[in-house]
């Protein structure tokens, strides 16, 4: 049971970020006035461009660098104060591929287990290095893996520790098709077992697909938190390609009501409309183009991606 | 305590010298098996005893001293700061573990390292040189002592390091050039007035001095003065690994 759904859940954030600042030594201002709460259970996508502040951000929550003000609470313990409760619930994929190139697979699991006060698993530990095909390299070295396994490795660590909340600093970077897919069945189940996820991703596709909610951060700040079905609502739009028999210098008269615009010298007639609305108007708009003498030989349409509200996003926001 | 953290830290150096043996024990075992064979055997056979020690036996624990200083401080500072240089330290600090025992882990690990060379070393002078221990019981405890306080310098340099030379400077530069003038060849009283004032400067000297009492019941200083002067730079060494943890400096943006 996905307990985000479960609305009494829903209301309840296991992390809570309240007026987070951070200005590096160099002046840097990273993260201004951050407010974000993150609901048990569920999948979050924070979006943003490089150097937009998502690293700063889950590097703070997790203990890694420190908060100029504010405060964070996970799972109810403030990361600063209550340090030792509130990163045990925590784990964290970092974005750089750092892993103990000299040591063995299996070694540098059980370290990352033993490092957050668990005791050795062997069961588990085996359960997860299957689960991302690693099990057959358990006494490799790191350093004689490739790229796509290592990132698997920081993920197995991650796990190793049975986290309630974690975070994802773009897991699937440089990992095959396959590979990616198989690395998100394993997030979703792994949301089916109550951990929350935090992710960002370059792949917006991937949060596209695998998100509750997104969070769109730019500039250090954060611009957006929605759910991502009433963020695509609200902010995508749907458009409608005609493909003309022949082509139109300028739109025939009588039609200035619809939202049309006239593209690729004339021959293609884009109808943008709200997919939300009870009337799309679609039908009288093809009755009136029959009327006015303007026939096409194709037509298609078409949805914004996740990806072109984000780019919008950020875009208008510069 | 989240023991099973100092465990993890502890057992992974401990890893980390049995993958590289040659160096971390062996090394250290031939060199000062080479200052027996020179200054022992071949230079000691003309020399006259010190003290009623020959002189063999009486560099001993000054051969187990130089080793136990380097070795402390460069595994330490190599454990610390290999993660570092590595990335992985995001681990160390994002996992639920309290600096005390972030330290326990790597000061321990380091520490024993030293501990287990000491002990090689001694089996070792056994093939070149007869020896006595008069005091079993202090000299394991100068031995843990200056373990422990020189691998908490190695963790800070380890620290304050940002490059490979740097982890070596301290040793080569520092701890090295005391050792050998601290005592670990002579007595201070062979050295002319002045030189014995400036030597009493030398902190390594009064190590070695008290070392050396445990064995054969001989120092340059009073008992009591080594052990006051090796607390001294383990309350410094844990007050500046406590300042580093405390501010975060260069480990915590």
């Amino acid at each position: 049971m996905n307990s985000f759904k479960n609305k009494g859940e829903f209301l309840q954030p296991i992390i809570s970020v309240k007026e987070l600042n951070k200005t590096y030594n160099n002046n840097f201002i990273a993260l201004e006035n951050i407010e974000l709460d993150i609901y048990k259970g569920e999948i979050f996508a924070l979006l943003g461009p490089n150097g937009a502040g998502k690293t700063s951000l889950i590097n703070i929550i997790c203990g890694i660098v420190n908060p100029s003000s504010g405060t964070i609470h996970a799972n109810g313990y403030d990361i600063v104060s209550d340090y030792l409760k509130a990163r045990s619930e925590i784990g964290l994929v970092p974005q750089e591929l750092a892993t103990d190139t000299f040591e063995t697979v299996l070694a540098s699991v059980n370290f990352s287990r033993g490092l957050f006060g668990k005791r050795p698993n062997p069961e588990l530990v085996e359960k997860i290095l299957k689960q991302l095909s690693l099990w057959k390299k358990r006494h490799s070295r790191i350093m004689t893996l490739s790229g796509g396994m290592k990132r698997r490795v920081m993920i197995a660590k991650a796990l190793s520790h049975e986290p309630t909340i974690l975070f994802l600093d773009e897991p699937t970077a440089g990992v095959d098709v396959d590979l990616r897919k198989g690395m998100w069945e394993m997030v979703r189940e792994l949301r089916e077992n109550g951990v929350t996820i935090i992710l960002t991703t370059h792949y917006i596709e991937e949060a596209e697909d695998m998100a509750d909610r997104i969070g769109v951060i730019n500039k250090g700040k954060i611009i957006l938190v929605d759910d991502k079905n009433t963020l695509m609502q609200k902010l995508g739009k749907k458009q409608l390609k005609l493909h003309l028999q022949s082509s139109l210098s300028e739109l025939p008269a009588g039609l200035e009501e619809f939202n049309l615009e006239l593209t690729n010298d004339g021959i293609e007639l884009i109808y943008t409309f709200d997919s939300q609305s009870k009337d799309t108007g679609i039908v009288i708009l093809l009755r009136k183009l029959n009327e006015h003498g303007v026939y096409f030989k194709d037509l298609q349409s078409s949805e914004s991606s996740l990806e072109d509200i984000f780019v919008n996003l950020v875009r208008n926001q510069s | 305590m989240n023991i099973y953290a100092i465990i993890a830290i502890f057992k992974f150096e401990m890893s980390r010298t049995r993958r590289t043996l040659m160096q971390s024990i062996a090394s250290p075992v031939i060199s000062t098996s080479l200052y027996f064979v020179v200054f022992g055997a071949a230079i000691g056979s003309r020399m006259g005893q010190i003290e009623g020690v020959s002189y063999g036996a009486f560099i001993i624990p000054g051969l187990i001293m130089l080793s136990i200083l380097n070795e402390s401080i460069s595994n330490a500072a190599f454990g610390i700061y290999l993660p570092r240089f590595m990335g992985t330290i995001y681990e160390l600090f994002s996992a639920p573990v309290s600096y005390i025992e972030i330290v326990i882990g790597y000061v321990g690990a380091a520490a024993t390292k030293s501990l287990i060379l000491s002990f090689l070393i001694l089996i070792t002078a056994r093939f070149f040189v007869d020896y006595q221990v008069l005091h079993p019981v202090w000299m394991f405890c100068f031995l843990f002592l200056t373990a422990i306080t020189f691998s908490l310098l190695g963790f800070i340099i380890g620290i304050w390091a940002d490059g490979f030379e740097k982890l070596q400077i301290v040793p080569l530069m520092i701890i090295t050039p005391l050792t050998f003038l601290g005592g670990s060849f002579y007595t201070i009283d062979m050295l002319p007035p002045i030189w014995q004032k400036i030597t009493l400067l030398n902190p390594v000297l009064y190590l070695i001095s008290g070392f050396r009492w445990s064995f054969y019941g001989i120092s340059d200083v009073q008992v009591g003065t080594s052990l006051g002067m090796i607390m001294v730079f383990l309350v410094i060494c844990l007050t500046l690994v406590w300042w580093i943890f405390k501010t975060g400096y260069r480990i915590k943006s």
